[in-house]
């Protein structure tokens, strides 16, 4: 082939046709609604409101989240990356086995985390109720920054250890082959060799982690911690101070614009360049020797306290008898009420993010790529500042979209769409534009050769797509909360609802659906792409 | 020659400051099988790209079967122009089957017909249910062609065809080509970087350089007739002698040839090819072989002639060592000037 065909390849100057443009404009002026909203509404504060967010306590609340979100990424790391090593690089007993179980919290999301820990180890909790013939009469309390901590390092290690071991796959064996040829030993190879080439991983993995703490509320607020998620959601819902709530979502979007900044910097000093690219040989298999009591020790009670302990308690709640009600049961209005929100979403979010997504892969160009990037810059958005974004342009539409269903799914697709565009993109990307010519040249139309070549082609990634923005609906909460129509409930709100009241009994049944309905997705996905389904959260 | 198939004028493309086709003229009579034949980065399938309608030259016309596909305010698009494209991986399909693949561009009512016809043309009929994946280098290539002449076309474009196929497995697919193609009269476009290729397919060759064509004319005028220096060499082993003018003819250690009437320049080049000169082992000869480089059905000859290296290509029947004094007899053949 010709160098003029490979630059006609990789830069084609076609003008893109316009409806296509200007859906895709459209889409990506949707995303930009709810920061504009929050600038605007925070920006024309009255006296009262601002009255209601003092600097001493903004501080506070910002020094909370951040101290929070330090703490989780920090645990993350420590359980995270060992458990990755073990399980890639060493002759770890059932390593495979350990590998599954590691990933599988992930499908717990944080407010069930918190309401399984709460129900074992809080006052009159489960584990009490064990230990009480045995002669204990109080255990520590697990609430305030340490219950959310445990919580949130439960939910988000899995992004640790999925990105973690992917990177360790991904390394070059003979970088670390040549540095023990150069005198260095097993120790010093993995923090001189090993440990800076995953770093790209772990930044991508603390990103993920740290912007799950900063936009969760579930598990801080049960477990009584005060973060600017918790700040916002009492100033809307307890104080009815808009303004005020307006105010502290928008210092907590610049807080995850601070986050994402730093981790891209930090990051991008770390490429991971494979010299010798295709075939690459399996890195050498550590044998652990004896050290392989205290590894499966260490493996043991990670999965233990992450895994067993809250499934556990859930399925225990869940066969025991309800006290008051006397009946524990699953919520199954409130299931059906989720499925339904995020079935729709889930098919508007994978239709919506087309026109942006073909056009960044068929037509790529500046414009292209602005519209992609603004299209998926939601995913930085904390759920509850999209979701008080949409109040407020719920209430000055008025009329049927105020409190309506659409505009929680409107919410829903707005937040997750940068999901299953993601997920669209890496499959367009993996179809040749050859394809589409050869059926332009075979007779086709544009439109027609996209619909009987190209969407076929893509059509695991957009179906992953709508998968990811499914799962994703089905466990928001804040947003949920925010803009549900009055008495819709979704299992997320009833599980939240019911823990806050310590009906650990009634919720724990609805629990366990939620759990067994993301982990089929989870498992599907998780085997495609860490870093997509690390976006899923 | 006549234009009833393709007619570029003056065709110009750009990319960014990059001239990839620089105002090209080249016509194409209906039946005729053409090679574009170049170095890469000449610009060739970027022409092919343009007359299929992938790319839209900057300036300049492009007329398919006497109807102007591209031109000032004129545009067609590819899916109307009824040219088949075989790419160069080939293109196809990945979730479609070998007769889902052929069927593609033809109309439902005609498909099952067509695409048992063609399946039995390119001899897949048993692979129909397969999926490319499923298929071989050769298989695939066969589906390709057949998916491109599915539609009827009257021309077919192939872009270096070959160029994933490995060497051994060459001939026998372009000789395969060649017989498909012939009996159903069609014009063929083809690029090709190889000459090898384009001489033992086309009936005519577009040579191509820096986006322009230098030369048209069949595989024996462009070996024979080259337009320049720098095409005889591309399309073969050369030797070129240079040498002042002397009454209309050339001097040169080899002896005088025709000057054509470059009389006026104080020197001029003549085309030697290598089959042209024949050695005869002779102690007293002028030349000596300095190498020699066996080939099989031939041997290349090096010899030092007055301080001039010469090229001469003998059947490997003939032998002579290495080292050996040599004369140097010109056999009977055009010997043009070249600039």
């Amino acid at each position: 082939m010709s160098n003029g065909a490979a630059a006609a390849v990789s830069s084609p100057r076609r003008r893109a046709p316009l409806p296509l443009v200007l859906a895709a404009g459209l889409v990506a002026a949707a995303a930009a609604v709810p920061i504009a909203y929050l600038v605007v509404r925070a920006l024309s504060a009255d006296e009262a409101g601002r009255a209601l967010v003092s600097l001493d306590l903004t501080v506070e609340l910002v020094v909370n989240t951040a101290l929070l979100a330090v703490g989780v990424v920090a645990a993350a790391l420590v359980v995270g990356v060992p458990l990755a090593w073990l399980v890639v690089r060493t002759d770890l007993p059932g390593r495979r086995l350990w590998g599954l179980a590691a990933s599988l919290p992930l499908v717990i999301p944080s407010f069930v985390a918190a309401l399984a820990l709460l129900g074992a180890l809080a006052p009159r909790g489960l584990l009490q109720q064990l230990l009480e013939p045995l002669g204990v009469e109080e255990l520590p309390e697990v609430t305030g920054y340490w219950g959310a901590l445990l919580a949130l390092t439960l939910s988000t290690y899995p992004y640790v250890f999925l990105l973690a071991a992917a990177g360790l796959r991904g390394i070059d064996p003979s970088a670390e082959e040549a540095a023990r040829s150069l005198g260095s030993g097993r120790a010093a190879v993995f923090f001189r060799v090993t440990l800076p080439a995953l770093r790209p991983s772990l930044a991508a993995a603390s990103l993920l982690v740290s912007l799950y703490v900063l936009s969760d509320f579930g598990a801080v607020s049960l477990m009584g911690y005060d973060t600017l998620t918790t700040g916002i959601y009492t100033r809307y819902e307890a104080l009815l101070a808009l303004d005020a709530a307006a105010i502290l979502a928008l210092v907590l979007v610049a807080l995850a614009v601070v986050i994402v900044l730093l981790a891209t910097r930090f990051g991008a000093r770390g490429t991971i360049y494979r010299s010798t690219p295709g075939a690459g040989r399996q890195a050498e298999v550590v044998p652990l020797g004896r050290w392989r009591w205290p590894a499966l020790a260490f493996c043991t009670s990670v999965l233990g306290l992450f895994l067993v302990l809250p499934l556990g308690v859930l399925v225990w709640w869940s066969v025991q008898a309800d006290p008051i009600t006397g009946r524990a049961g699953i919520a199954w209005d409130a299931a059906l009420n989720s499925a339904l929100a995020a079935g729709v979403s889930a098919a508007v979010g994978a239709l919506v993010v087309l026109p942006a997504a073909l056009l960044a892969w068929r037509y790529p160009s500046r414009i292209a790529r602005f519209l992609e990037r603004l299209t998926l810059s939601p995913s930085a958005l904390p759920g509850i500042a999209v979701a008080l974004a949409l109040v407020f342009f719920g209430a000055r539409v008025g009329g049927v979209v105020y409190q309506s269903l659409g505009l929680l799914i409107f919410a829903y697709v707005l937040r997750f769409m940068p999901y299953s565009l993601a997920s669209t993109r890496a499959s367009l990307d993996a179809v040749s534009p050859r394809l589409e010519e050869a059926a332009r040249g075979l007779g086709r139309k544009p439109l027609g050769a996209t619909v009987s070549v190209v969407l076929p082609l893509a059509r695991t990634g957009i179906l992953a797509g709508a998968a990811l923005v499914f799962l994703s609906a089905v466990k928001e909460l804040p947003a949920t909360l925010l803009l549900r129509p009055i008495g819709f409930d979704t299992l997320a709100t009833r599980i939240w609802e019911g823990t806050a009241l310590g009906a650990y009994a009634q919720v724990a049944p609805s629990a366990l659906l939620l759990v067994a309905i993301a982990a089929p997705l989870v498992y599907l996905l998780s085997w495609r792409n860490a870093w997509e389904l690390g976006a899923a959260d | 020659m006549g234009c009833s198939m393709i007619r570029l004028e003056g065709v110009t493309k750009r990319f960014g400051t990059v001239t990839a086709v620089d105002e090209a003229h080249l016509c194409v009579d209906r039946g005729e099988i053409v090679a574009l034949l170049g170095p890469s980065g000449c610009g060739k399938t970027t022409l092919l790209r343009l007359v299929a309608g992938f790319e839209r030259p900057d300036g300049g016309a492009v007329e398919v079967a006497g109807r102007t596909c591209s031109g000032p305010g004129t545009w067609i698009a590819p899916e109307e122009r009824r040219v088949g494209m075989v790419f160069q991986d080939y293109a196809l399909f990945p979730h479609l089957t070998v007769a889902e693949n052929v069927g593609f561009g033809v109309p439902r009512r005609e498909r099952a017909t067509r695409v048992a016809e063609l399946l039995e043309i390119v001899g897949l009929t048993e692979q129909r249910r397969r999926y490319p994946h499923e298929l071989s280098g050769g298989q695939q290539q066969r589906v390709a062609l057949a998916r491109a002449l599915a539609p009827s076309p009257e021309l077919v474009l192939l872009d270096e065809p070959w160029s994933n196929v490995d060497p051994f497995l060459r001939e026998t697919l372009r000789a395969e080509v060649a017989e498909i193609f012939r009996p159903l009269g069609v014009t063929v476009v083809l690029v090709t970087h190889d000459r090898e290729e384009a001489f033992s397919l086309a009936d005519r060759i577009a040579l191509m350089r820096n986006g322009t064509i230098l030369q048209e004319g069949t595989p024996e005028e462009l070996y024979f007739s080259p337009a320049s220096r720098w095409a005889a060499e591309f399309v073969g082993a050369a030797n070129v002698l240079s040498g002042p003018v002397v009454g209309g003819l050339v001097e040169t250690p080899l002896g005088t040839f025709p000057a054509n009437g470059s009389s006026t320049h104080a020197d001029a080049s003549v085309l030697v090819r290598p089959e042209l000169l024949e050695l005869e082992p002779d102690p007293a000869g002028p030349a000596e072989v300095v190498a020699r480089e066996f080939r099989g059905h031939d041997v290349l000859y090096r010899v030092l002639l007055e301080g001039v290296e010469l090229v001469s290509q003998r059947p490997s029947t003939e032998v002579v060592p290495l080292g050996s004094r040599v004369s140097i007899r010109l056999h009977n053949g055009r010997v043009p000037v070249v600039d």
